[in-house]
């Protein structure tokens, strides 16, 4: 691992200093579940971090209020996940949580952090004998030619079809969630929608956010929809593993059983939280059965482009979103 | 097995200057000792107790939280020690297995359990699964056989001991719950 100077600042104001006094390589350090795991694959090498994971701004939770649940994003991914009021209202938001990782890492890792998660592609993570255009801009993509069984269907270029790895921000995505940010140039309140980049010619580039920006809190509009939710995730096994598919949905009913708002995202297929607008508006106004579920599925996948190894996600990913929104559907208040 | 510390690296053209440091003044507890150090950042808490404290009862595995095997307690809570860089321990509380016996050294109930039920063959993953084990139950997360499974998922045994050491926790946890 490369050396790397230290600050552990009290406060969010001493952080942002720090973090801009550091230059533009320094990053923040969470959880380290993540970027620690990288510096020591030699796959990041900030010459400086500024620990954020303590700051007390950052760990507070709030999702009792009547507009929007909030959550710091130094809250720890555990407990957020036994939230009582998102076990009761937002089960899809408690499940993409406690599905995720292990409960060890959902201890240490935090929901901010969580969101900015890198790729598990091995030919990224791998170092030095792997081509790679996120890893190292114009030097070609390993997985194109090479095993990507794990890799994305939706949202690839030629040059990078490295999966968005992580459950949380899909289920985010799919409640119109957005994240609060403060850097060198002030606050902005960031879409989730916006946060990520799909790889096109620059995979290096995988947010929008600039450099020194921290994420401060994430917010996510209450609705009702979401007492009808679920988030499905299909692992290669049972528990702890990364999804090959996973679909997040929500449905409302009226009481003939017709749909009156939809939510659907995936992960697991794509190479950012995917909102799938197209296969909700199948749904909005016919009634939840098994045919019009998968209808919406095959619509969420209409673009999707198999590699060498991936087929298959295609009708798992159908499978999964069908499946899905027969859970959400049991779930929903009529 | 710490990772190595390439020495030859560390020469920095200018020193950092507040409030960054390339070598960290560092108090934390464990097992309920006073610990006082000047670490490296590149520290991980598994190296740490390892190689610096003695402590090698917490095991490596893959080093890179994927295995369970360096579970300890930070202030009553499991992580895995590998990713946890060591300078992020100031002023907590660590337990690692070598803690969590009795005062006179009789086996913490969820260690029994494990020679109970044979939870063990080659046992390099034991102490890691011991201090998940009695994190999940105090987690309340340890009520039913399936729920012990997901929440133990987190911790992998090569030996496949797996049956066993759901049996141990769930005896330990029905016993705490009586
Ligand atoms: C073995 C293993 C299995 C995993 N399985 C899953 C899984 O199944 N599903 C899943 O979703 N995830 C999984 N993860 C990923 C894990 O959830 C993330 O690594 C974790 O959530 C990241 O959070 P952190 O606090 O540790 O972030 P860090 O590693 O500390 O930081 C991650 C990135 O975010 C930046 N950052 C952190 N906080 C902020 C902030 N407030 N503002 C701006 N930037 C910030 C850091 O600079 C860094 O670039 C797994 C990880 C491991 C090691
Ligand atoms: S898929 Fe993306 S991350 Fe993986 S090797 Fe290709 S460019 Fe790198
Ligand atoms: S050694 Fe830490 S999880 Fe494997
Ligand atoms: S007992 Fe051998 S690895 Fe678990």
């Amino acid at each position: 691992m490369r050396p790397f100077a230290y600050a552990a600042p009290a406060s969010v104001p001493e952080a942002l200093d720090a973090l801009v006094a550091a230059g533009p390589d320094a990053r923040f350090l969470a959880g380290g579940t993540t970027l620690y795991d990288l510096m020591k694959l030699g796959v990041e090498a900030p010459p400086a971090v500024v620990d954020v994971h303590r700051l007390p701004e950052l760990a507070v939770v709030d999702t009792a209020g009547p507009d929007e649940l909030v959550f710091g994003a130094g809250a720890r991914m555990a407990d957020v996940a036994e939230d009582p009021v998102l076990l009761r209202d937002y089960p899809m938001l408690a499940e993409s949580l406690a599905k995720a990782a292990s409960q060890q890492l959902r201890t240490m890792a935090t929901v901010g952090g969580n969101l900015l998660q890198r790729t598990r592609c091995s030919y990224f993570r791998g170092g030095a004998p792997f081509a790679c255009n996120k890893r190292e801009p114009g030097s070609g993509c390993s997985a194109l030619e090479g095993i990507d069984r794990a890799h994305a269907v939706l949202g690839t270029s030629d040059s990078c079809i490295a999966t968005y790895a992580g459950d949380w921000a899909v289920a985010l995505i799919a409640l119109d969630a957005v994240v609060d940010v403060l850097g060198p140039d002030g606050a902005r309140t960031v879409a989730l929608a916006d946060l990520h980049h799909e790889p096109g010619s620059h995979p290096e580039r995988e947010t929008t956010l600039a450099a020194g920006e921290l994420i401060l809190r994430i917010r996510v509009p209450t609705t009702r929809t979401a007492r009808g939710s679920t988030y499905h995730k299909i692992r290669d096994r049972e528990s702890y593993a990364f999804a090959l598919a996973s679909a997040a949905t929500a449905v409302a009913l009226d009481a003939d059983g017709v749909v009156t708002d939809a939510r659907i995202a995936l992960g697991g297929v794509a190479t950012r939280p995917w909102r799938a607008a197209a296969a909700e508006r199948t749904l909005v106004g016919a009634p939840l059965t098994v045919d019009t579920a998968r209808r919406a599925g095959e619509a969420a996948l209409a673009g999707a482009r198999p590699g060498r190894h991936n087929g298959f996600k295609i009708e798992l990913a159908v499978r999964t979103v069908t499946d899905a929104l027969r859970i959400a559907g049991e779930r929903a208040v009529q | 097995m710490a990772t190595p510390v390439r020495t030859d690296e560390t020469a920095r053209t200018t020193a950092p200057s507040p409030p960054f440091s390339t070598t960290v003044h560092v108090g934390f507890r464990v097992n309920d000792e006073d610990v006082e150090l000047d670490l490296d950042p590149r520290e991980s808490l598994l190296d740490v107790l390892r190689e610096r404290l003695e402590l090698t009862g917490t095991k490596k595995g893959c080093d890179h939280g994927h295995c369970g095997a360096c579970t300890v307690h930070v202030d009553g809570r499991r992580v895995v020690s590998c990713l946890t860089p060591a300078v992020q321990a100031q002023g907590t509380a660590v337990t690692t297995i070598e803690g969590v016996a009795g005062p006179g050294g009789e086996l913490h109930p969820v260690q029994q359990a494990f020679v109970d039920h044979d939870a063990l063959q080659c046992g390099y993953c034991t102490p890691g699964q011991v201090m998940s084990g009695i994190a999940c139950i105090d987690e309340g997360h340890a009520g039913d056989d399936a729920q012990a499974r997901e929440y133990l998922s987190g911790n992998l045994c090569r030996c496949g001991a797996y049956p066993g050491i759901v049996a141990a926790v769930r005896a330990v946890a029905d016993r705490s719950e009586g």
